[in-house]
């Protein structure tokens, strides 16, 4: 188990999982505001860069991507 | 599946240095086989792991019914102890000069700040990178809760989650049925799997010559079976045509379609659902190669890398193999990789140790050229697309906005609309877009040239060094820390 927080918010996974994992994994499947709406996971392999949320202060990481961390802050993007 | 044994002498020194980038099916078979033939071999990969799409995997997460051809990746990797393999690697830059070929590549976490700068330089290089999946736009497809085919079988194989509880497989291929099979194995119930193409299209594909499938066949028996046993239907010409709801996906219309992928008036039916994947196909990933000066070949349904019987591409010392050269499957990506990475390594064409790849890189020419005939993108689809409907998902530019422009040079029409111009550089609506134009009258090409190979930042692009190195072994600098608020994609520049 791994617990990371998301707009301040407490979430579990299982450790090794993406972030994109984790969050999917808690029923959320939007995380970045866009111009028509929200966006969560598309592509899931790294090329579309819907996924982008901000991690531990560093922007525009692909939670597809990033394995998540125990202890890592994760933050919700706006972005046109 | 055929392999290659492994001969003595691999990594002496003076021996020829081989740089493979990708550790999917092709890159793991092109490493061995440039072992096999004493190279020194250096494997570089984005992924965390190794294996591909085709071997996904989580130790823990990873349900082990999802897995193919599990003994022959063990194997291959085996062998990998005696090669220089960096996981965690993106290439953002290949060029060659004097003779010699140099990627450079940011290793770490992945877009993490500060990640380390590796350089690489060989004498020849193994372009393995795969390919992603090609989604058709509809209208809905940004709402949350639609994704790609292959990022649902991603997330099903590494990470054990399914986004949604009912689901909606809608496209073309053979790939549909893995992706069934893992969503529902994952958790999922699936509502149908749709088929674009109709039998008749679907026949002329397949039925002459139902031999050229062995092979592929046991595996594609196993998925029909599998969906037969969670009884998921499967339908052919017929899609989805659009999706509802307002904040995330709430159901789906559901359409026939004529020959051309048409949908047919009167065809339209609802289905409640909470999430659709969609895989129309597979597009390459052709931007490193075409970076070191290979040629590109074909038309707007798929252009891949030129490669001769020895894999060889028009740029000295650059091979390539596996999905960039053509859609084939793992089987043809493994033969392959094998042929590509034995005459990298200075190996001849009558080696014996050739025959196997090289009969089964025939059967999968073939293959791949059925696969297309049957499932090919047909170019009526553009017609369920809406006015309003979001082609560009980066930067949400309408069918309408690119038809508009549709007799612009395509990259007047890339600076007006903005189209390809956002974080993934078209990679994910440039044959949309191509398609699009080509329907109001344009005639587009060139959506594949970009000038970023990788998402980097801009902070560890600066910082990298110009140092060289004498072999196949990697520099590895040490660089600064990229400061916060800058794009994870280096100057993204319109062409
Ligand atoms: C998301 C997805 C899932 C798939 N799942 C299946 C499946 O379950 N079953 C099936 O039969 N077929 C599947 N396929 C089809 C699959 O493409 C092939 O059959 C097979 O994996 C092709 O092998 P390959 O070696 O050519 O490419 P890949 O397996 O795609 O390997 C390419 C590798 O190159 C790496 N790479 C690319 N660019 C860079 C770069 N710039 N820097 C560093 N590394 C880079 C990637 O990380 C990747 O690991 C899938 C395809 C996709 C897109
Ligand atoms: S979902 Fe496409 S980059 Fe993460």
């Amino acid at each position: 188990m791994i617990r990371i927080t998301v707009d301040a918010e407490p979430l579990e996974g299982r450790d090794g999982q993406t972030i994109a994992g984790v969050l999917i994994g808690a029923g959320r499947t939007a995380w970045r505001t866009a111009q028509t709406g929200d966006r969560g996971v598309f592509c899931g392999i790294g090329v579309c860069h819907d996924c982008l949320v901000t991690v531990n202060g560093v922007e525009g990481v692909r939670a597809c991507q990033r394995e998540a961390v125990d202890g890592d802050r994760v933050e919700r993007e706006v972005r046109a | 599946m055929t392999g290659i044994g492994v001969g003595v002498g691999a990594g002496a020194r003076g021996a020829r240095r081989v740089a493979i980038l990708g550790g999917g099916p092709a890159g793991l078979a092109a490493a061995q086989a440039a072992l096999a033939a004493g190279a020194r071999v250096t494997l570089l990969d984005e992924g965390g792991r190794l294996g591909g799409q085709y071997w996904r995997h989580h130790e823990q997460l990873t349900d082990r019914r999802l897995q193919h051809g599990w003994a022959r990746f063990e194997r291959l990797r085996g062998v990998l102890d005696r090669a220089e393999v960096h996981n965690g690697a993106s290439v953002w830059s290949a060029e060659a000069s004097d003779g010699t070929l140099r990627l450079r590549a940011v290793v770490g976490p992945a877009d993490a700040a500060g990640r380390t700068a590796l350089e690489v330089e060989a004498d020849a290089v193994v372009v393995a990178t795969g390919a992603h999946d090609l989604a058709l736009p509809l209208p809905g497809w940004t709402l949350p809760g639609v994704t790609t085919a292959g990022a649902a079988q991603a997330l099903a194989k590494r990470d054990g989650v399914t986004v949604g509880r009912r689901t909606v497989v809608s496209g073309a291929g053979p790939f549909l049925l893995p992706v069934a099979q893992s969503l529902a194995v994952a958790g999922s119930e699936v509502v149908g799997v749709h088929e674009a193409s109709r039998l008749g299209g679907l026949a002329a594909g397949w039925l002459p010559r139902p031999w050229q499938l062995a092979g592929k066949a046991g595996e594609l028996v196993e998925y029909v079976g599998a969906l037969a046993r969670h009884r998921i239907p499967y339908r052919v010409g017929s899609g989805v045509v659009r999706v509802l709801g307002t904040d995330r996906v709430e159901g789906v219309v559901i359409a026939a379609l004529d020959a051309d992928w048409r949908p047919v008036p009167g065809t339209e039916r609802e289905v409640a659902c909470d999430s659709v994947a969609l895989g129309h196909g597979f597009t390459p990933r052709l931007e490193v190669a075409i970076a070191l000066g290979a040629a590109i070949e074909g038309d707007r349904r798929g252009r891949f890398v030129v490669v001769d019987d020895a894999q060889r591409t028009s740029a000295a010392g650059v091979y390539a193999a596996g999905e960039i050269t053509g859609i084939g499957g793992a089987d043809a990506a493994l033969a392959e990789g094998a042929v590509a990475g034995f005459m990298a390594a200075g190996g001849s064409l009558d080696d014996d140790r050739m025959r196997g790849p090289l009969a089964v890189r025939r059967r999968m020419r073939a293959f791949a050229a059925r696969l297309e005939r049957a499932h090919g993108i047909r170019p009526g689809w553009t017609s369920w697309l809406a006015d309003d409907t979001v082609v560009c998902r980066c930067e949400n530019v309408t069918r309408r906005t690119i038809a508009d422009r549709a007799d612009a040079p395509l990259r007047a029409m890339k600076l007006a609309t903005r189209a390809g111009l956002g974080a993934c550089q078209g990679r994910t609506c440039g044959r949309a877009v191509e398609a699009v134009v080509a329907a109001a009258g344009g005639a587009p090409e060139g959506f594949d040239r970009r000038p970023v190979l990788a998402p980097v930042r801009l902070g560890e692009v600066a910082a990298v060094g110009r140092g060289s190195d004498s072999g196949a072994v990697a520099v590895e600098t040490a660089i600064s820390t990229a400061g916060r608020g800058e794009s994870a994609v280096a100057a993204a520049e319109p062409q």
